[in-house]
């Protein structure tokens, strides 16, 4: 994100003002932050989303070349069925409407959360515990799924054997679950 | 009341006991952002959809209670007076989202306020753990036992590729943010930071001065988390976050270190000033009143004033706050007032305890 007051420097401060409720975001770099001096007084706000909302706004697939506004006028027909939310609300608000909106923005949402991610668009962390047993079971399957093809590639088949005998246990587990 | 009484129901529990590296770290934040399944999030919602997710969460949660979790209580923010809310606000137990716009929402707490939740914020839920010192791993242990606990009575909004759904991409996978508030005056001082912080940026982490303005914030306090939630699991965000704040912690000391080495008696004359100014103004503005308590609390860690407690400058930064000095004043205040009220508050303050000249760790 570059400083809003230079556009040049990178920004690497951010404040949030409060002011009789009002909430207003900064973005600066240490120069500009350092000649701002007192004029951000009294901040105590704690989120940190909101400094890269203005990063939606551009399509970064195509970046703004040829192209682009094609790719745009694509995407804004997207609509969410469950709260109808619309793509381009989306862009402007930053905030989905509902939980269903990622399925329906699927299409257009791996290279934002790309960009917002440092590269990462797939989760690896918790998996909810309730509904999780069935995820689980399936992302250690595809783990040992790789670790199988690396034996394989090392030509260590007996190895590779005992791997996929843990994988057939675990998917058999799998199906117990989902037959539930 | 009295002003002890007062300082002990305005300052959470937590914040007066002692946590690990405190001479640097003032507090850990761990914060989760959760939804449910099949309700519009907060932000596009009308009243009665808010009204229905908070009835759900409320039935399915204050029936039962946790060993570990202990008794919740909670606040709607419909019952709460203007007052009532800008405290919770600058307790950093709500937002000042929640507390302006929210008529569904609510904050839940427990007993010394270091769990709490957000109800109807940004997202449906947002859990908020919250310690004194340096206590990331901590923090987040009760943070997910208190989401293990929530989800085995409520169905998160959850997929398996984008992990935990939220309102704002950019906390859509773990949605945890994790925190730590340092205070850095050497570094400060010194003017390493200016070259450290960017580089800390660099690595993926947002600097925040709380209070403040450019590499000078408000009482040199400093706020560093992890800025991405997606592609990273909880233990390596924390892991990644403990490096960055280690080094911080070892810049600082070690600087600290040597400004006392080589200039001891400025740095004693500094700590004393600073005090002198707290103990005497009859009007004084936040920011002054910041740098001259981040000053006395680091004459306090080097040992070069003796007496005062050490988590003052925690607490005094609390209460000079707005909302604390006119529930302190008992009225609303004009800035001018605010300005005579904050001095009042902290000379007082200071009139409790009996200082001493300190050694210096020489
Ligand atoms: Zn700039
Ligand atoms: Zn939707």
């Amino acid at each position: 994100m570059q400083c809003q007051e230079c556009n040049q420097r990178q920004a690497t401060l951010h404040f949030t003002k409060i002011v009789n409720a009002k909430k207003t975001e900064m973005h600066l770099c240490e120069m500009c932050a350092k000649e701002k001096g007192d004029e951000f007084a009294g901040s105590n706000s704690y989120s940190i989303h909101d400094l890269l909302s203005g990063l939606l706004n551009v399509d970064p697939s195509t970046g703004s070349g040829e192209g682009y506004s094609q790719q745009v006028g694509q995407a804004y027909t997207l609509q969410c069925p469950k709260c109808s939310m619309h793509y381009k609300d989306f862009i402007n608000n930053s905030r989905f409407g509902c939980s269903y909106c990622y399925e329906a923005f699927s299409a257009k949402l791996d290279p934002i959360l790309k960009r917002v991610h440092g590269g990462n668009h797939t989760h690896t962390g918790k998996i909810p515990k309730r509904q999780g047993g069935r995820l689980k079971l399936k992302r250690e399957i595809s783990s040992l799924k790789t670790k199988m093809q690396t034996h394989i590639d090392r030509e260590e088949f007996e190895h590779a054997a005992e791997v996929r005998d843990k994988i057939r246990e675990l998917q058999e587990a799998k199906e117990k679950e989902e037959g539930l | 009341m009295s002003l002890e009484q007062f300082i002990s129901n305005a300052i959470s529990p937590w914040m007066k006991d002692p946590g690990p590296d405190d001479d640097i770290v003032m507090s850990t934040r761990i914060r989760l952002a959760r939804n449910l399944e099949d309700y519009p999030f907060p932000s596009s919602t009308s009243q009665e959809a808010a009204r229905a997710l908070y009835k759900h969460v409320y039935e399915q949660l204050s029936r039962t209670s946790n060993e570990k979790v202990g008794k919740l209580i909670w606040l709607p923010m419909d019952g709460l007076s203007k007052i009532e809310k800008t405290v919770l606000v600058e307790k950093h137990l709500t937002s000042p989202q929640l507390a302006e716009e929210s008529e569904q929402g609510a904050v839940v707490l427990n007993n010394d306020e270091t769990i709490s939740m957000m109800v109807n914020e940004e997202d449906h839920l947002r859990i908020q753990c919250l310690s004194p010192g340096f206590q990331l791993s901590e923090g987040y242990e009760a943070a997910d036992e208190l989401d293990d606990w929530i989800e085995s009575h409520v169905t998160y909004a959850f997929d398996e590729k984008k992990g935990y759904l939220t309102s704002c991409p950019t906390n859509v996978g773990t949605g945890m943010r994790a925190s730590v508030m340092m205070h850095l005056p050497a570094l400060v001082t010194t003017q390493q930071l200016n070259r450290i912080l960017p580089a800390v940026s660099q690595l993926g982490f947002v600097v925040r001065g709380i209070y403040g303005e450019g590499s000078e914030a408000r009482g040199n306090l400093f706020q560093i988390s992890n800025q991405m939630t997606l592609g990273k699991s909880e233990e390596d965000i924390i892991e990644e976050l403990r490096g960055v704040v280690l080094q911080l912690i070892e810049r600082e000391r070690n600087t600290r270190r040597e400004l006392l080495k080589h200039n001891q008696l400025q740095l004693s004359d500094q700590v004393h000033r600073s005090y002198g100014i707290l103990a005497n103004s009859r009007i004084i503005e936040s920011k002054e009143a910041a740098n001259h308590l981040s000053t006395l609390r680091l004459g306090i860690d080097l040992d070069l004033i003796r007496g005062i407690e050490g988590n003052i400058l925690n607490e005094l930064m609390v209460l000079i706050q707005p909302a604390f000095l006119q529930q302190f004043a008992e009225q609303g205040l004009t800035a001018d007032g605010r300005d005579e009220r904050r001095a009042t508050l902290i000379r007082e303050r200071l009139k409790l305890e009996t200082i001493q000249d300190g050694g210096g760790e020489t």
